[in-house]
């Protein structure tokens, strides 16, 4: 993946108005890394190169190789080093390359990254926070454009974050790092690049763990997004308001737990309901949101909640990648759908 | 034959004796229908006592299987904590596994075999001269993360042990069938650290080969991987018969080579008898507390799943005291 586009890291003192995602995570890890020294961030090459989204850029130049470490290429490993780490009392920030490249650490994430605090009764914490590359969108090859987050989500003990942009990135990695208990940080990949305005010098009040939030106001019915799909439903709400139909887009951020409050809150608002996700339908994190929002909402609901996602294929070759991801056609179309849905 | 301290020896006598009869107790136990299952280690007490008697509990720690009494009994843990797995109490155990200096036993046979590697990192890193352990079996060392964790431990030169018990059998499969070149010693040259094979059931020798290893550890010398040679005198499980896969011939020329056998016959008669009366109190004491142990409070169900617990998961618990309370 060297032939992706590097972007250097803003000096730190005068951090620009405008940030990409991985300039933002970058800057978060650097953060964090200076509040706490018991923070360690290792993986496949994430020392010299600074990983291969450069992510961890310049990390290692500033907190040395004791706290900023290439691991030999071994998933499982990284992550059962990450247990005895933490149970030593480090607060360690692990990278898997790539989400698809996260498999051969399941057993290690599943069985005991997850377990320890609980199989110890309490003793032994688990202060993990797992960065993970993530979703499609990157042309890329491959095993490199997962969406796994039902997979994580569903696993107790784990709590799961995606950010959709460089303000949210910032936050939500410093929040995920700070929490006591293991969470797997999903960054959209496609993202990574986007640059936004944001000034991370700036005091703000972080919105506690597992909220979501409004990226766009709406009243007609609201689209419910994570990761890279927040900017694919913005850009559709964008093209609804043309036509007159105002959509509020819910970035969830927090896919564990759910903000089922703040879910419930704008569908009970907008009275509809559209989940989009890059990952495949069937038992995808759209049914567990369908399923909260019609408890919650059941009376309020004028149609039954929609789902655009991925297909149930394997996530495909670049070629194919346009069709695989929700367009916003396909968007529109259950848009549309929830608008004009009639009782029978 | 090398000088031994009939001081240490019947030191390690003692706590495998102790070891020994717990184990006897905890099958009885099963056949009561106390326990639901147990995973007998009659046979491995050398192994498991002379290696975790070597370790200083004030810096370095232990990561046991499933089959390691012997080293929770070395190491002084509350054995009626550390028999609560067995009794299907609770996963991992009742012990504190950081006041132990035991890991909650693991029932991913490889898998704690990389946590000893991060753990011994973190040592290392503190500058505390602390050195990890850690418990498998030639089963075990055909898993990916066994290679894998000795792998990073050569490559980072970390205090760590990789004490292999060969009990020659992994549930049904043999050695032979199941390391490929026969040695999990050998393979240690491969990852550039330390490899030696000990006679497993020679309790010394084991307490010998472990201090060695701690000692380069501590030096900065790396990893070390262990080889004990021993034998699985019982089945794998309680539900386990041996009877269909092994002959017995082979057991009772290893029942020859017992190792409480051969540490008691180095011993004087009195040190002996006062080693199984100590073993026997031991046994009726933890017999008791197994038998007066009571399940956790129920809503202990959802208490240690987080620090910070989710919404939803107290939700759950809320909805389900609400159920009990109809």
């Amino acid at each position: 993946m060297s032939e992706l586009p590097a972007v250097s890291v803003p000096p730190e003192v005068s951090a620009p108005p405008e940030l990409s995602l991985q300039q933002a995570l970058n800057l978060a890890l650097r953060h964090a890394c200076e509040d706490d020294d018991r923070v360690l961030v290792f993986g496949q090459d994430v020392g010299t190169l600074g990983g291969v989204f450069r992510v961890t850029d310049g990390l290692q130049d500033k907190f040395g190789e004791h706290r900023v470490f290439d691991t030999p290429l071994a998933e499982s490993a990284i992550m059962g080093m990450a247990v005895g780490l933490a149970m030593h009392g480090w607060r360690p920030v692990p990278e898997i390359q790539f989400d698809g490249f996260s498999y051969p650490a399941i057993d290690q994430i599943v069985n005991q990254v997850a377990r320890m605090h609980y199989r110890s009764r309490g003793v032994l914490n688990m202060p993990i926070t797992l960065r993970l590359p993530s979703f499609g969108g990157i042309r890329a090859p491959e095993h490199h454009g997962e969406s796994l987050e039902a997979l994580f989500a569903h696993v107790p003990g784990l709590k799961v974050v995606s950010p959709a942009g460089a303000s949210e990135g910032y936050h939500l990695l410093r929040q995920a790092i700070a929490d006591p208990d293991p969470v797997i940080f999903l960054e959209p990949k496609s993202r990574y690049w986007h640059r936004e305005s944001f000034d991370p010098t700036a005091e703000v009040a972080m919105p506690p763990a597992g909220t979501s939030r409004i990226a766009r106001p709406g009243r007609h019915a609201t689209l419910i997004a994570w990761g890279a799909m927040v900017a694919r439903c913005l850009q559709v709400a964008e093209l609804a308001a043309e036509d007159g139909v105002e959509l509020e887009v819910l970035d969830l951020r927090w896919l564990k737990p759910i903000d089922a409050d703040g879910l419930a809150a704008s569908v009970a608002r907008t009275r509809r309901a559209v989940v989009v996700h890059e990952a495949p339908l069937t038992a995808g994190l759209g049914a567990e949101v369908a399923a909260l929002v019609t408890e919650r909402c059941f009376a309020d609901l004028r149609a039954p909640v929609q789902r655009v996602t991925g297909f149930d294929v394997p996530y495909p070759a670049g070629a194919l990648e346009d069709e695989y991801l929700p367009t916003p056609d396909r968007i529109l179309a259950a848009v549309q759908t929830t608008l004009e849905y009639r009782r029978g | 034959m090398q000088e031994r301290d009939p001081r240490s020896l019947r030191e390690l006598h003692r706590l495998m004796l102790v070891a020994r009869r717990l184990d006897e107790e905890a099958i009885a136990l099963q056949r009561q229908g106390v326990l639901p299952g147990y995973a007998p280690a009659q046979g491995q007490e050398a192994a498991q006592v002379g290696s975790a008697a070597a370790l200083d509990p004030a810096r370095d720690f232990a990561f046991p299987g499933y089959r390691d009494l012997g080293a929770a009994v070395a190491l002084g843990v509350d054995l009626v904590a550390y028999l609560a797995t067995h009794l299907g109490i609770w996963h991992g155990g009742l012990y504190d596994p950081l006041a132990s200096r035991l890991a909650p036993f693991n029932a991913v046979v490889g898998g704690p075999v990389t946590h000893a590697v991060g753990w011994a990192m973190g040592a290392k890193l503190d500058g505390t001269g602390g050195a990890a352990i850690t418990y498998f079996g030639d089963g075990a060392s055909s898993q990916g993360d066994v290679h894998e964790a000795m792998n990073f431990a050569g490559v980072y030169r970390l205090p760590v042990i990789f004490f292999c018990q060969n009990n020659g059998w992994a549930i049904s499969v043999p050695t032979g069938r199941q390391v490929a070149g026969g040695s999990v010693a050998a393979r240690a040259a491969g990852y550039g650290i330390e490899g030696h094979r000990v006679d497993g059931n020679d309790v010394v020798a084991v307490f010998e080969a472990t201090r060695a290893a701690l000692d380069r550890a501590r030096d900065g010398g790396g990893p070390t991987v262990i080889e004990a040679m021993t034998y699985r005198m019982g089945p794998h499980s309680t539900s386990d018969d041996p009877g269909r896969y092994r002959a017995l011939a082979d057991e009772r020329a290893w029942a020859a080579r017992d190792p409480l056998t051969r540490a008691a016959a180095q011993l004087p008669a009195d040190a002996v008898a006062a080693a199984e009366e100590h073993a026997a109190a031991v046994v009726r004491e933890v017999a008791e507390g197994l038998r007066t142990l009571g399940a956790p409070p129920a809503d202990e169900l959802f208490s240690f799943v987080y620090r910070e617990p989710t919404k939803a998961l107290l939700e759950q618990q809320r909805a389900w005291k609400e159920t009990l309370d109809v």
